[in-house]
């Protein structure tokens, strides 16, 4: 099932608001091999709020998403401010483009990751490609 | 940061990534997919064998960016396509993943960086460029 045009433009529920703490700030630090000052987030660390979001889009049972027909397609951050520990995050996403090639359904996606204060800290975009069911 | 000008190369960067980098990253990040820990379910989607998740590979590119920063928190932008995957066999040698940047250009935004990542000696990042701020 091709994945409904109507989606363009719709912006999801923001994500329940995620607390930065600095043990998992270490863990991600420590799992990428960042360098870490225990106080600042590895530039991919927003990926964790965005994942929620994603992972919001692609369980709606109203978008028609097989979740296990989803490829990641590209990544993008823009940055604000790094985040830091003591941020409270939350991911709001909108789907900006839908095209279809080749039978498979490609996603763009923006989630604004927003602080405790409602300040925009990070946009992260993602392109999501949704294989069609003819496909391998 | 030292100054940076056009045409710099950046010092390569090379991390080795073995099965248990991935089980930890799993944990780290949420993104508990079974591609990139067992081989049984990479091999039923017709993958080589277990993959690196592709924000495992960003974050290593990210991590370049950071030591040649200087300090953390100076990325601005930072994007990429996943183009192939890094396959991690289980031994104990791993894969090695390479990262190198040179400045393209200086303007008021930042540095802006582009990036090379690869894996025996095939890029595995499409397009991987980034901002830093001035120092």
């Amino acid at each position: 099932m091709a994945v409904d045009s109507g989606l363009v433009g719709r912006t999801f529920p923001p994500t329940d608001p995620y607390t930065v703490s600095h043990e998992k700030v270490l863990e991600f630090a420590r799992a990428t091999g960042a360098e870490c000052d225990g106080q600042t987030a590895p530039p991919t660390f927003p990926i964790v709020v965005a994942f929620a979001a994603m992972t919001a889009l692609m369980e709606d049972p109203d978008v028609g998403i097989a979740l296990h027909r989803v490829v990641h397609g590209d990544q993008r951050f823009t940055y604000v401010r790094p985040v830091r520990v003591g941020d409270r995050l939350s991911a709001a996403l909108t789907v900006d483009s839908l095209r279809q090639i080749g039978g498979a359904d490609i996603i763009g996606t923006r989630s604004e990751i927003t602080d405790q204060r409602g300040d925009l800290v990070c946009t992260a975009y993602a392109t999501l490609v949704h294989r069609g069911e003819d496909q391998p | 940061m030292r100054d940076l000008e056009t045409g710099d190369a950046l010092p390569t960067q090379t991390y080795r990534v073995r099965r248990a980098d991935l089980v930890r990253y799993a944990g780290a990040s949420g993104d508990f997919n079974p591609i990139h820990w067992s081989d049984r379910v990479a091999a039923s989607v017709g993958l080589p064998g277990v993959i690196a998740h592709g924000m495992f590979t960003m974050a290593l590119a990210a991590r370049a960016l950071d030591t040649w920063a200087g300090a953390p928190g100076r990325v601005r932008e930072l994007s990429c396509k996943f183009t192939k995957p890094v396959v991690v066999p289980d031994d104990d040698e791993g894969v090695e993943v390479v990262v190198a940047g040179t400045v393209k250009n200086l303007t008021e935004d930042g540095v802006h960086i582009a990036l090379e990542v690869s894996s025996g000696g095939e890029k595995v990042l499409g397009m991987p460029k980034a901002v830093l701020a001035r120092g």
